[in-house]
């Protein structure tokens, strides 16, 4: 009986448990939702069919194959292996490790799994996580804490795309394209970084869009490059928010053409802690866009506000850099042209020389939008709206917006220089077989004329020796192998060879 | 009949003898007047002739485009525009002007006793030694790849090589000649006048050679000297087992932010072609070198000096404007020392803001020499004449001199 009443127990209460579980999938389950019908007088957009660049770079494809990188492999590993086209998609986990790309078309996408991302951790031992020097890189969805140097840094790669990455305190800069034409920065979130999150140096044809940057000495800074649209970010708690600068003594000596356009410039009150020596270590506390030495910057429509010192400062290189000169730097930053924005509760708590100077007009706060030092042609939308000092010269604004700029990049990516097979043929002959080849005097190897009559209407075999040089003649030194030549030199130098007539 | 015969028999070979005599005594006069070899008609490697007798650089850096005129950048990024253009006569011509000491004022000092083949183009020395032992102030900067550069001197006050040689030719401290001097001396040999006639068509062997001439032939010569063929330059066209791991290592470290040589020494050429103020020691006792401040005027650049390249840098210690550092590990440890740790109290310079704490290990500045050491090529090194046309030696202790033809 007490065993009886034992096994019903049981039974009765596996035959409840599965009955709930049925009343649950029947009850519970989600149902597939009703479709509202769409107003007629609306359409569906037709996602990609417009110019703007975030739509753009999200129908890139791929051509080349997928690889898969997880937690405990190394993602440098897989760039060597990769080949151009090729997509690396990196898992959760921890890798510690700088990840150089010197190869065209590379994308490295991080794979964020239920909330857990892929994390690159410098360990402060590390200096950069990633430096690219190829073109058409794409780096996307990675955290990446705690380098030396740099998060992510550009040598020359133009038509890159960096976005989605989750940056703290990784060194000097967080995102660094330097020479590079044509690129997107965008939906990345930057923080603590000793000098700028974002920091477009010697560039041109770049569109900053969408990131978040705070408690960074600088948000974001363009410098000594063009054409540059930084548009729809929010710049918080930084030392400075948004800077265009020029920077002298480096070997691009413009920077131009800048929109900035539609931030939010918030708070920017920061302790400024740029490493001493820094350009960006002379920025005062409480800065909301600094535009210094820059040409033909608009700026427009952003929301400027609680910034300590002043919301807009606009400043000549001697007022503003304690570099050395360059005569062939232009000191002013000339045509710069202020449209509507809105300000408010700028140069609450104004320091240094901002503070002094106001001090000299009898107040104690700082304007919304100061100017000092050169510059010509200036012009400012409302002028009357703003508190401003310095700015009697600044004409009424020739123009009202900027609407037509919906992007500074290209619609198509930048084409890398293309040479002909027989041009690089002559390239390579002329730039290395002409070190010990004439092409009929004896200089270290064989005249040419002697190679052609040995390989006459046999490129190949002149590939195969270049490959794999065998000593034919005792009264020449033997040939050291040139296999690094890419294959198209090799046999593009074969034919050229075969070619010649002088 | 046979009075003919007899007159024949005599008139044909003494007609043959007068010949002979006529061919042996112009080839003896000839021989003495070319002392020197016909110039080269070809051009140097990494240049092609084209059919207007003009050399015309080829190098594959050539199938890259850049963004920026300075042709500074990356691995595959073109170079800054080059000077080239001059005709393989006036090149080789150079090449004997270049070698020979007539060009200074005593006859003892060649361009390239200061810039010696062998030596990277540089001297070896901490400071170079001009006319009557006179001890210079700075080292001697190496010329490889002059063509590409645009601002010539360690302060930078020369912009074109015809200017920059100028300074040496004449200054009174290192090959002590004056223009007057320099135009007599070439003039008066026969050897040379030939030589320039045939590097300038234009002119006859009876005008007088210019100075612009010269200068034209030294300035070729120079900029062919031509070195992008090193183990990095293999590795920047995409052959990466060109670098071992170490070397790697020190190339991203190189062009890490944490060092930032890649910054001012910027691939292709590893230069910008900007001024720096670095803050380098200058040699015990020494006060300091105020570079670029003297030639621009300006004080901001006070302790400037021209970023110099970095190729064939294994070959030119010891290094910095002063020679100061004997080794290239002694040259990258400089930078981890501390901003302006070498400048006296007294000074008060405006430090480039790249020279900051990197605080680099002794692995990483090891590194960074296994890196430079990859930046060495001399597969284009141009032959010392064995023969000058002034008849005097030519500059020696050389094993690539020409063999005698």
């Amino acid at each position: 009986m007490r065993t009886k009443s034992r096994f019903l127990k049981i039974v009765v209460s596996l035959a409840l448990f599965a009955m709930g579980m049925l009343f649950g999938k029947m009850f519970l389950k989600p149902q597939p939702a009703d479709t509202v019908p769409m107003p007629t007088t609306m359409k569906y957009r037709n996602v990609g069919s417009t110019n703007d660049t975030l739509t753009v770079t999200n129908q890139n494809t791929f051509s080349g194959n997928i690889i898969q990188i997880k937690d405990g492999e190394s993602i440098q590993e897989a760039v060597l292996k990769a080949n151009p086209g090729d997509l690396l998609r990196v898992y959760p986990g921890t890798y510690s490790e700088t990840v150089y790309i010197d190869k065209d078309n590379i994308s490295i996408q991080g794979v964020i799994i239920d909330g857990v991302w892929p994390t690159l951790d410098g360990k402060k031992a590390l200096n950069d996580a990633i430096l690219y020097s190829g073109n058409g890189i794409t780096v996307e969805n990675l955290k990446i804490i705690e380098y030396k140097g740099n998060g992510i840094m550009g040598q020359a790669g133009n038509n890159f795309i960096i976005r989605n990455n989750w940056i703290i305190d990784t060194g000097v800069y967080g995102i660094f394209p330097q020479y590079g034409k044509n690129g997107l920065i965008s939906h990345n979130i930057l923080t603590e970084i000793e000098d700028a999150a974002i920091y477009v140096g010697m560039c041109d044809n770049v569109d900053v869009k969408f990131n978040e940057v705070y408690g960074n000495v600088a948000g974001i800074e363009i410098e000594n490059s063009r054409h540059c649209l930084v548009e729809s970010n929010l710049a918080y708690n930084n030392t400075g928010g948004i800077l265009a600068f020029l920077t002298p003594g480096l070997p691009i000596k413009t920077v131009f053409d800048v929109i900035i356009r539609n931030n939010f410039i918030s708070g920017n009150n920061h302790e400024n802690f740029g490493a001493p020596g820094s350009i960006v270590s002379g920025i005062p506390p409480g800065t909301g866009i600094l535009v210094m030495a820059a040409d033909d910057v608009i700026i427009e429509d952003n929301i400027i506000s609680n910034n300590d010192n002043a919301g807009i400062t606009i400043v000549d290189l001697p007022t503003g850099a304690p570099t050395a000169n360059d005569p062939n730097s232009e000191p002013n930053p000339d045509r710069v042209v202020i449209l509507d924005n809105f300000m408010i509760e700028n140069g609450n708590n104004p320091v240094g020389e901002i503070k002094a100077l106001m001090l000299s007009q009898l107040k104690t706060k700082g304007p919304d939008i100061l100017a000092m030092g050169g510059g010509v042609g200036s012009t400012i939308r409302d002028k009357n709206r703003y508190r401003t000092f310095g700015l009697d010269n600044y004409a009424p604004a020739q123009i009202t917006d900027t609407k037509d700029v919906t992007t500074l990049m290209f619609d198509k990516p930048v084409a890398p220089r293309s040479v002909s097979k027989e041009e690089l043929g002559e390239l390579t002959y002329y730039g290395v077989c002409a070190g010990c080849h004439a092409f009929d005097t004896r200089l270290i190897g064989v005249p040419t004329q002697l190679i052609q009559a040995i390989y006459k209407d046999n490129p190949q075999g002149i590939v195969d020796y270049i490959n794999a040089p065998r000593n034919l003649r005792d009264d020449y030194p033997e040939m050291p192998p040139q296999n690094y030549l890419s294959d198209e030199a090799k046999i593009a130098v074969a034919e050229y060879i075969l070619s010649l007539k002088r | 009949m046979s009075r003919k015969n007899t007159i024949l028999k005599w008139v044909v070979p003494g007609i043959l003898m007068i010949t002979l005599l006529t061919v042996l005594i112009a080839a003896n006069k000839v021989s003495h007047t070319h002392y020197v070899p016909k110039l080269n008609c070809n051009c140097p490697p990494g240049f092609k002739l084209n059919d207007k007798n003009e050399c015309i650089a080829q190098n594959l850096y050539m199938a890259y485009s850049t963004n920026n005129d300075p042709g500074v950048g990356g691995l595959k990024t073109a170079l800054p525009k080059v000077r080239d253009g001059f005709s393989p006569q006036q090149i080789d011509l150079g090449r004997y002007l270049f070698f020979d000491p007539v060009l200074s004022a005593d006859g003892t000092i060649s361009c390239a006793s200061c810039h010696d083949p062998q030596k990277g183009f540089s001297d070896g020395l901490t400071a170079s030694v001009g006319i009557n032992g006179h001890q210079l102030k700075r080292s001697s900067p190496s010329l490889w790849n002059v063509a590409y550069l645009k601002l010539f001197f360690w302060d930078g006050r020369a912009s074109t090589l015809e200017e920059q040689m100028q300074g040496p030719l004449f200054s009174k401290e290192e090959m002590g000649n004056t223009p007057e001097n320099l135009l007599k001396t070439i003039n008066g040999i026969e050897n040379y006048r030939h030589l320039f006639s045939e590097a300038f068509p234009n002119k006859s062997s009876s005008d007088p050679i210019s100075l612009n001439e010269i200068y034209t032939a030294i300035t070729a010569f120079e900029a062919s000297l031509i070195s992008l063929n090193s183990k990095y330059d293999r590795y920047a066209h995409g052959y990466h087992e060109a670098l071992n791991a170490q070397e790697i290592e020190g190339m991203n470290i190189f062009r890490s932010f944490v060092a930032r040589c890649a910054e001012c020494h910027t691939p292709p050429l590893f230069t910008n072609q900007q001024i720096a103020v670095l803050g380098t020691p200058e040699p015990n006792g020494a006060t300091l070198d105020p570079g670029a401040q003297i030639p621009f005027k300006d004080s901001t650049l006070r302790g400037g000096f021209k970023v110099p390249s970095l190729r064939n840098i294994e070959k030119t210690a010891p290094y910095m404007h002063s020679g100061n550092f004997a080794t290239l590990r002694e040259t990258v440890q400089f930078y981890t020392d501390g901003r302006g740790h070498a400048v006296p109290k007294e000074e008060n310079l405006r430090i480039h803001w790249h020279i900051w704490e990197p605080e680099l290990t002794d692995f990483e500045l090891d590194r960074l020499v296994d890196f430079l050491k990859t930046l060495t090529d001399e597969s284009f090194m141009p032959k010392v004449p064995k023969v000058l046309p002034s008849n005097q030696a030519a500059f020696t202790n050389n094993q690539n001199q020409e063999s005698i033809q």
